[in-house]
């Protein structure tokens, strides 16, 4: 870069510098709550980022983050659009309440304002936490949220978890003995595993081991097992993880480097350890976002079969309600988990493997 | 025998391989023949099936595929039952023909045997509301495939618009284009799912009443046009990509050289080379849908009663699924029959056409 285009640069940092802080301000001014002042704020310096950054890295994770956020509005806003396109609302049953109660209710809830203004409003209320109340059981659908996802995380917790940690072992198991009995049995388990969906899975295995055989109890308040539910979701992700190791791993233990080390009398286990797996582990690692995702929307028919309750089943529950909150609540903090996983597991990926390009 | 003489020793010719001609004889024209079948000249389509062909895995699914085709397609015309009408003897409603296990006659039925008619075996036999089960087996499976196919022609179509405008077109347009794939590429999928197929059956529900389409049934309109909304992405991307290496060859330079026009050089030129790629990819699509389509249905959000799908079934026959855990096992089946056959003819389509993996 010469030195005309750095000045030109440098000019054109403090412009955007200069503009940002502008707007800033004015949005500092006009926006009410502090927790919008700070979005406003993050936002700007992103995209300031974006244009500025001079390496490739920081350039990357601005435009990604910033993405994050973006997507996260437009889903909340197709849910919320559509949702309002549906004909009828929360409150029109057959039994229908008298015009009065009705008009109270429909204030309440700001239902009697235009979609529009609907959105702002909800969405001045996200700004500070306030996900609303439920419009069927009146309950703060924060709590509702939290207590149901207590559930969820512990379930698909434990899911991921062990998807990713069986799926790593017999992946490797199947790439060392490649073409022998080993391998032969985990492939063929895989390929049916990925071919069950979750929730046939879940029902078989409920039928199996609960009904028939009764190695589990039938989940209850007082009878908390997991094992089953957990066994339902995590199958066809460790099938996938298996797959996907035993690929990587081959293409791995092919390199020359593995040949260096095993030249160089490093033992077998450092070999497969520190340099195979090590190096394998790199497509593992972007799928475990998406993976999550799966595992956390996957739960809610698994949720139900097995009963346990959850955030799913909540989401469900409130598209058959009507229960307008209940679906944004719970759509947009699953969304914006799935969208934070995504982003998660991609930097790691940019950044633990070396010889990917940005962009 | 004695001392080694090097004038006796044969003379050396060095360019001669010293062959004693007379000892060789003419050969026939039959042997002649033979030695002219040179292999073959092989388009890139036979070579391709040959190895499809060669692939056991392959074969079988493709035999499991046309046995389910043939039954789905030919069973209605012999099974004397319909789907949604309860089972008849002589013209009469049998209410004694509920939840019948397979290959059972009702009382009716068999009074009617022992009278000398002949009653069609109830296969998988019948269910809560005396409907032979075997044919809401097989329409299940009709539904299931037809939206399988029907999702990933339109998945094709779209995305094989987009991606080639985006990536022969580039630039500006290329990079809008492009970021609102990505964005539509993070929503989380099963969240929208769900909510679209809600909304859009409630939508298109009114607005089509009375004309041909609603036929068809806004469960499944609504489900294709789901699909038709955000699974067109990932193939605009792969289109794409595949698009922009084709189209700095020099044949694609040539043709525009010679003034052809960019919808000749894409239709002509551009994607009769990354067909097989798109191919393999609507292969593997259709498992994907028939996944989305049974999960919808299993949570009691897909095609409309009394119309089964495989999923639908699956879910009715939770209800009573330690009575009756035979109705469970049929549609279950079913659906990993189809995704499990759809899995491994795609993956050998992949091994057989996919160019990345010729050697």
């Amino acid at each position: 870069m010469d030195l005309t285009q750095r000045d030109l640069r440098r000019k054109q940092l403090l412009v955007t510098c200069i503009l940002g802080a502008v707007l800033f301000g004015a949005g500092w001014l006009f926006l009410p709550v502090l927790s919008e002042k700070i979005l406003l704020g993050a936002v700007i310096l992103l995209l300031t980022g974006t244009l500025f950054f001079s390496n490739d890295t920081g350039r990357y994770i601005c435009k990604r983050v910033l993405l994050a956020i973006l997507t996260v509005l437009i889903i909340a806003a197709i849910t919320f659009f559509s949702m309002n396109a549906i004909p009828g609302g929360p409150f029109s049953k057959e039994k229908a309440p008298s015009a009065a109660v009705q008009a109270v209710l429909e204030e309440r809830f700001h239902l009697n304002e235009p979609v529009g203004k609907q959105f702002l409003l909800y969405l001045e209320g996200l700004m500070q936490g306030n996900f609303g109340i439920s419009t069927k059981t009146g309950r703060e659908i924060s709590t509702t949220i939290f207590d149901s996802f207590a559930i969820s995380a512990k379930l698909g917790g434990y899911a991921a978890l062990l998807a990713v940690v069986l799926g790593l072992v017999f992946g490797s198991i199947a790439a060392l003995n490649r073409g022998k009995a080993a391998d032969r049995i985990i492939i063929f388990f895989t390929t049916l595993f990925v071919a069950v969906p979750s929730f046939i899975m879940a029902t078989l295995l409920l039928l199996v081991f609960c009904l028939q055989l009764n190695w589990f109890p039938i989940f209850s308040t007082s009878n908390q097992s997991y094992v089953l539910p957990v066994i339902a979701l995590m199958l066809s992700p460790m099938s996938y993880i298996t797959r996907l190791t035993k690929t990587s791993m081959l293409d791995v233990l092919g390199q020359d480097y593995i040949r260096t080390a095993r030249a160089k009398g490093v033992k077998q286990v450092l070999v497969i350890f520190k340099h195979a797996l090590k190096n394998a582990l790199i497509p593992v690692i972007t799928y475990v976002g998406p993976m999550t995702a799966y595992i956390l929307t996957g739960s809610m028919v698994v949720e139900s079969v097995f009963t346990t309750g959850g955030l799913g089943t909540k989401f469900v529950q409130g598209i058959s309600n009507r229960d307008y909150p209940m679906i944004m609540g719970t759509t947009i903090f699953l969304a914006t988990l799935m969208v934070t996983m995504t982003l998660i597991s991609d930097l790691i990926y940019k950044i633990v493997d070396p010889r990917i390009s940005f962009d | 025998m004695s001392s080694y003489d090097p004038s006796q020793a044969p003379k050396k010719r060095p360019f001669s391989l010293q062959i004693d001609v007379a000892q060789f004889e003419m050969a026939t024209d039959e042997e002649k023949a033979q030695h002219e079948t040179m292999r073959e000249s092989t388009t890139f389509f036979r070579d391709g099936m040959r190895k499809l062909f060669k692939n056991p895995l392959a074969v079988g699914s493709m035999i499991v595929l046309v046995l389910l085709l043939i039954t789905i397609l030919v069973a209605p015309l012999i099974v004397p039952y319909t789907y949604s009408g309860m089972v008849t003897v002589n013209g009469k409603r049998d209410k004694s023909a509920k939840n019948m296990p397979p290959f059972t006659y009702s009382q009716m039925e068999q009074q009617a045997i022992d009278e000398g008619q002949y009653i069609f075996p109830h296969i998988f036999g019948t269910d809560e509301l005396c409907r032979d089960y075997f044919i809401r087996v097989v329409y299940g499976a009709r539904v299931s495939l037809a939206v399988g196919f029907f999702a990933s022609l339109i998945v094709l179509v779209i995305g094989l618009l987009y991606g080639s405008i985006s990536g022969y077109v580039g630039g500006r347009t290329d990079l809008i284009m492009m970021r609102i794939v990505d964005v539509i590429y993070s929503l989380p999928d099963t969240l929208m799912v769900i909510l679209l197929s809600v909304v859009l059956d409630q939508v298109l529900g009114q607005s089509l009443q009375g004309t041909i389409l609603a036929s068809i049934g806004t469960n499944m309109l609504s489900m294709f046009t789901v699909f038709g909304l955000l699974y067109w992405v990932g193939m605009a991307r792969l289109v794409r990509g595949q698009i922009l290496t084709i189209k700095n060859n020099e044949y694609v330079l040539a043709a525009r050289a010679m003034g052809a026009k960019p919808g000749r050089i894409i239709r002509k030129h551009i994607l009769p080379n990354c067909m097989s790629v798109i191919i393999i990819s609507t292969a593997l699509q259709i498992p994907s849908a028939i996944f989305t389509e049974s999960f919808l249905s299993f949570i009691g959000l897909g095609v409309q009663a009394p119309m089964p799908s495989l999923g639908s079934l699956a879910n009715a026959a939770r209800q009573a699924l330690q009575a009756y855990p035979y109705k469970m096992v049929f549609p279950a089946v079913g659906i990993c029959l189809i995704v499990l056959s759809f899995n491994l003819l795609g993956d050998g389509l992949r091994d057989a056409f996919d160019p990345k993996l010729r050697k």
